[in-house]
C-alpha cells in the first residue's frame, strides 16, 4: 500500500472569542493511494477540519501544527538523492488541480449568475491550459459522466434551474474537471433525499474507480459511510478513535462510542424504538 | 365510533412554476388518532413539507377538508384560529432557524404561556423550568441565547416550546434530520416518552424511513403531491408495494448487509 | 475582542469617534463655560479672533460672543440631528416592516405614501413645514424627519419581505401569537441592522438640513444655530468673513465625523458577521 498523504501529528487550532480552540489533536494516519477512506463523526468532532486541512482550505486564522506529507507521484522514487528531485517528488498538491472538493451545499460553491458550464470549463482552463473550445467540450464530457439529463441544455443553464441532486453533480463534475488525484466528499449527500443519496453516492463510487482517484468520504452517517468506503476513521472531539478496515469496524468496533454510533443508527434493519402493546 | 382526531381529506395545493401548473399536494386524504404517530415519507418534492404547512394554515389549501378535534380547522380565522393553534403545534427542521435568533430560551417558552393565557405573569418562570426539566434539559440554560446553545439542546427548547400548550396534535417536519444521530436517539426517545405520558399524536414528517420505522405506527408515502400507499409502518416498510416506496426502501443504506459480507 | 475594541481598529472610525466625542462635549459643555446667554452683548461689536483672549474667536455684529454662540450652536445641531434622524428611522422602519409584513393592500397603500413622499425633494417639504407650524425645536424635527423617513422604510420593507418566509415567522405564528406583535417583536428587530446602517447618512442630512432652515430663518429663533450663525455673517461677508467661516467648518467637521463615525460602525458589523 503507498500512501497517498501522510499525516502526522496533526493539531488545528482556531482562536475564537480570545480562546484557543483545538479542532483536531495529534492526528497522525495514512491515506492510502487509490482507497476509499470514510471519515465519521458528529458536529464538533473535527471531520470537517481535517478535509479542510488537507485540501490546504483552513482560514488564515487557524493554527496548523504537525505536518501533511504528500507523494503525489504514483511511486516513491527509492534514489532521490540530490534535494531537486526530493523536492518535486514532495511538491505541495494544488487545489483545484491535484484535489477536488464537494460541499455540502451545492448551492453556496456554484457561483449562481454564471453558467453552469462556464463554471466547469473555468476549472479545466485554468488547470489543464486548455482553450475555451477545449474546455467547453471537455465540460460537456463531464456532465455526461456526472449523468446529468440533456448535457447541452445543462452547459448553457444556470444553478438555480436545477434540483438539489442535480447542482451536486455539477459540483461532482467541477471538482473533477482537472483529473484530481484526490476527491473529497464533505458531508456532500447529507442535504439530499434518501433517494438522490444513493444515486450520489453510486456516481462518486463510479467515478473513483474509472479515474483512479482516492476518496475521503466525509460524513455523520456510519451507515452510509459504510456502504461507500473501504476503511473507516472515527472521530470524536478533535481526536481519532479508531480506523480499520469497514467490516471491522462494522461488526467489531474496538471503541465503545464507535459501538453507540452504530447503535444509534437507524437503519431499515435496526429494532424499533416504539414499543407496541 | 369517535371521531379521529385529525382527518384530511382532498387537501390539494396548485402552484404555478415557470408556466406549469404543479400539484405539491393533489387530492391528499388521511387521518390520525389520539396518541397515534403517522409518519409522511417521500423523496425531496413530494409535497410533505407542503401538507405540513396546509395542516398548520401557514398556507392555504386550494380545495380539501381538514377536522381538527371533530371541527372544520379550515373555517376558523383571526382570534378563533390562534386559539386553537395550542392544540396543534409543529416543531422545524432547523431549530436555529425556527426559533428567533435574538431570543433566550426563557422567552421562547415564555411566549405561548403568556399568548394562550396558560399562566400568570408571576408563575411562568417556574412553568418554563418545569418545561425545561421535561424535555431533560436544566433550568440553568433559560437565561441562555438560542444560538448559545448547542444544536440537540436547541431541538429540546423547540419541543418543549411546542408542547407547553399541552397539544393533541404535533407536527415534526423533519424534526431530527439535522441531528448528530446520537442526540437523534435522544429526541427520537423524548417524543415517544412524551406520546406515552400525555397522548400527544404526531404527524412526523421524514425522508429517512430507518427513523420512521423505529417511530411510527402508521405511514403514507408520498409522490408527486399523492399518496402512494399507506398502511401499518412495518408492514409497508419490510414490504413496499409502491414503485417509491420500493424506490425509498432500495435507497436506504443498511448496516447488516456489511456484517453479512464480512462474515 | 468587544465590539469597542473592535470599532476602534479602523483609522476612519477612530477620526469620527474622536471628532464626535469633542462635539459631544462641547454640546455638553456649552452651559458650564458660557452659562450666561449666547445671545446676549458680551463686548464690541466685530471684533476679530485672537485678539482679545477673553472673546478668541471674536464677536459678531452685535457685539456677541461668536465662541459661546459656536458651543451653544453645536447643542442645537446635534440635538436636532439625532432627534430627526431618530423619528424618521424609528416611523421609516415600523412603515417599512408593517407593508412588507402585511402585504396586499396595507403595503399597497403604504408604499403609494412613500412614494407620494420621496417624489417632493425633503427640503421643500421641510421649509413647507415649517412656514405653515411657525418655527420651534420640535416643529423643525418633525420637519427633517418628515423628508427622511423614506428611505429607512424602503430598507425595512425589502428586508421584511425575505425576514417574513424564514421559519421563526412561522413558529410564531403556529404559537398563535397576534400578527402585530410578530411584526414589531419578531421581525422588525432583525430587519433593524441594514436600517440602522442608514443612520450617519440620515443624520448628517439631518443636521445640514437643519443648518439651511436657519440660514433661511426658520429655525427656532431663541436658540443659537450654525446655520444661522453663517446667515448672520453674510451680510458683512467681506468684511469679516470669519463669521460665516468659523461656524461653516463646525459643520463640515460634525458632518464629516458622523460619516467617518457610520462608516466604522458598518465596518464592525461586517466583521462581527464574518465572525460568526
Amino acid at each position: 500500500m503507498t500512501a497517498l498523504a501522510s499525516i502526522r501529528n496533526l493539531t488545528v487550532t482556531y482562536r475564537r472569542e480570545g480562546a484557543e480552540v483545538a479542532a483536531l489533536r495529534h492526528i497522525s494516519f495514512d491515506v492510502a493511494a487509490g482507497e476509499r477512506l470514510a471519515i465519521i463523526g458528529e458536529s464538533g468532532s473535527g471531520k470537517s477540519t481535517l478535509a479542510l486541512a488537507i485540501a490546504g482550505l483552513l482560514p488564515a486564522t487557524a493554527k496548523i501544527g504537525g505536518a501533511i506529507e504528500w507523494q503525489m507521484t504514483e511511486f516513491r522514487s527509492s534514489h532521490a538523492k540530490d534535494r531537486q528531485s526530493f523536492l518535486v517528488l514532495n511538491s505541495l498538491p494544488l487545489r483545484g488541480r491535484d484535489i477536488g472538493f464537494v460541499f455540502q451545499d451545492p448551492s453556496a460553491s456554484l457561483d449562481p449568475v454564471m453558467p453552469i458550464g462556464k463554471q466547469i470549463a473555468e476549472v479545466a482552463r485554468t488547470h489543464l491550459g486548455l482553450d475555451w473550445r477545449h474546455a467547453y467540450a471537455r465540460a460537456k464530457i463531464l456532465l455526461e459522466r456526472v449523468r446529468l439529463p440533456d448535457p447541452d441544455a445543462a452547459l448553457r443553464a444556470f444553478p438555480h434551474q436545477l434540483s438539489g441532486g442535480q447542482k451536486q453533480r455539477v459540483a461532482i463534475a467541477a471538482a473533477i474537471a482537472a483529473g484530481p488525484k484526490l476527491l473529497i466528499a464533505d458531508e456532500a449527500t447529507s442535504a439530499l433525499d434518501t433517494i438522490v443519496q444513493a444515486e450520489i453516492v453510486g456516481l462518486i463510487r463510479r467515478l473513483v474507480s474509472e479515474d483512479g482517484m482516492t476518496l475521503l468520504f466525509i460524513s455523520h452517517d456510519i451507515g452510509l459511510a459504510a456502504e461507500l468506503a473501504e476503511r473507516i476513521a472515527v472521530f470524536r472531539h478533535g481526536e481519532l478513535l479508531e480506523l480499520g478496515a469497514t467490516a471491522q469496524v462494522i461488526s467489531a468496533p474496538r471503541h465503545a462510542y464507535t459501538r453507540a454510533l452504530l447503535d444509534a443508527n437507524l437503519g431499515l434493519d435496526a429494532e424499533p424504538l416504539l414499543q407496541r402493546t | 365510533m369517535t371521531s379521529p382526531l385529525l382527518a384530511v381529506s382532498g387537501l390539494t395545493k396548485r402552484y404555478s412554476s415557470g408556466g406549469k401548473i404543479i400539484a405539491a399536494a393533489d387530492d391528499v386524504s388521511f387521518h390520525i388518532e389520539h396518541g397515534e404517530t403517522l409518519a409522511l415519507a417521500g423523496p425531496s418534492g413530494s409535497g410533505k413539507s407542503t401538507i405540513a404547512r396546509l395542516i398548520l394554515r401557514l398556507i392555504e389549501a386550494d380545495a380539501g377538508r381538514i377536522e381538527f378535534e371533530g371541527s372544520d380547522f379550515l373555517s376558523l380565522n383571526g382570534a378563533a384560529l390562534r386559539d386553537r393553534r395550542a392544540h396543534l403545534q409543529m416543531v422545524f427542521q432547523d431549530p436555529l432557524a425556527a426559533l428567533n435568533p435574538r431570543a433566550t430560551v426563557a422567552r421562547v417558552l415564555d411566549d405561548p404561556l403568556r399568548i394562550h393565557h396558560i399562566a400568570s405573569r408571576a408563575e411562568r418562570p417556574r412553568r418554563i423550568v418545569a418545561l425545561l426539566e421535561r424535555v431533560g434539559l436544566s433550568a440553568g440554560l433559560a437565561g441562555r441565547a438560542i444560538h448559545e446553545i448547542s444544536g440537540g439542546q436547541r431541538q429540546r427548547v423547540a419541543i418543549a416550546r411546542a408542547i407547553a400548550t399541552k397539544p393533541s396534535l404535533v407536527v415534526l417536519d423533519e424534526a431530527v434530520s439535522a441531528l448528530d444521530v446520537s442526540v437523534r436517539a435522544q429526541i427520537l426517545r423524548l417524543l415517544l416518552d412524551l406520546q406515552r405520558e400525555e397522548r400527544i399524536a404526531y404527524l412526523f414528517i421524514s425522508h429517512d424511513l430507518g427513523v420512521v420505522r423505529a417511530i411510527a405506527h402508521r405511514i403514507a408515502i408520498l409522490d408527486g403531491g399523492r399518496i402512494a400507499e399507506s398502511g401499518d409502518a412495518r408492514t409497508v416498510i419490510d414490504a413496499p408495494q409502491s414503485a417509491i416506496g420500493k424506490a425509498l426502501v432500495a435507497a436506504a443504506p443498511k448496516l447488516s448487509r456489511i456484517e453479512r459480507d464480512a462474515s | 475582542m468587544s465590539p469597542l475594541r473592535r470599532f476602534l481598529r479602523t483609522p476612519e472610525a477612530i477620526a469620527g469617534a474622536v471628532i464626535l466625542t469633542a462635539l459631544a462635549a462641547v454640546a455638553l459643555a456649552a452651559p458650564l463655560f458660557f452659562p450666561s446667554d449666547p445671545q446676549a452683548i458680551a463686548g464690541p461689536a466685530l471684533l476679530s479672533p485672537f485678539q482679545d483672549w477673553s472673546l478668541p474667536l471674536g464677536t459678531d455684529r452685535l457685539g456677541r460672543d461668536v465662541l459661546a454662540e459656536l458651543f451653544h450652536g453645536a447643542r442645537t445641531s446635534l440635538a436636532v440631528g439625532l432627534a430627526a434622524a431618530a423619528t424618521a428611522l424609528a416611523v421609516g422602519a415600523v412603515i417599512g416592516t408593517l407593508a412588507g409584513f402585511a402585504g396586499g393592500l396595507v403595503d399597497e397603500v403604504l408604499m403609494r405614501i412613500t412614494d407620494a413622499f420621496q417624489t417632493v425633494p425633503a427640503f421643500l417639504l421641510a421649509l413647507a413645514f415649517v412656514s405653515i407650524v411657525g418655527p420651534s425645536l420640535g416643529v423643525v424635527v418633525a420637519a427633517i424627519a418628515l423628508g427622511a423617513w423614506t428611505g429607512p422604510a424602503r430598507v425595512a420593507r425589502a428586508e421584511v419581505l425575505s425576514i417574513r418566509e424564514r421559519d421563526f415567522v412561522a413558529g410564531a405564528r403556529v404559537i398563535g401569537m397576534h400578527p402585530l406583535e410578530i411584526a414589531l417583536r419578531e421581525v422588525l428587530p432583525n430587519a433593524l441592522p441594514p436600517v440602522l446602517a442608514l443612520s450617519s447618512v440620515i443624520v448628517a442630512a439631518a443636521i445640514l438640513t437643519e443648518a439651511a432652515l436657519s440660514f433661511l430663518g426658520l429655525g427656532d429663533p431663541n436658540r443659537v444655530t450654525w446655520g444661522g450663525m453663517i446667515a448672520e455673517g453674510r451680510a458683512v461677508l467681506r468684511t469679516a468673513p470669519f463669521l460665516s467661516i468659523v461656524p461653516g467648518i463646525a459643520l463640515v467637521l460634525t458632518v464629516l465625523g458622523v460619516y467617518l463615525a457610520g462608516e466604522g460602525v458598518v465596518e464592525t458589523a461586517a466583521v462581527r458577521k464574518s465572525l460568526s
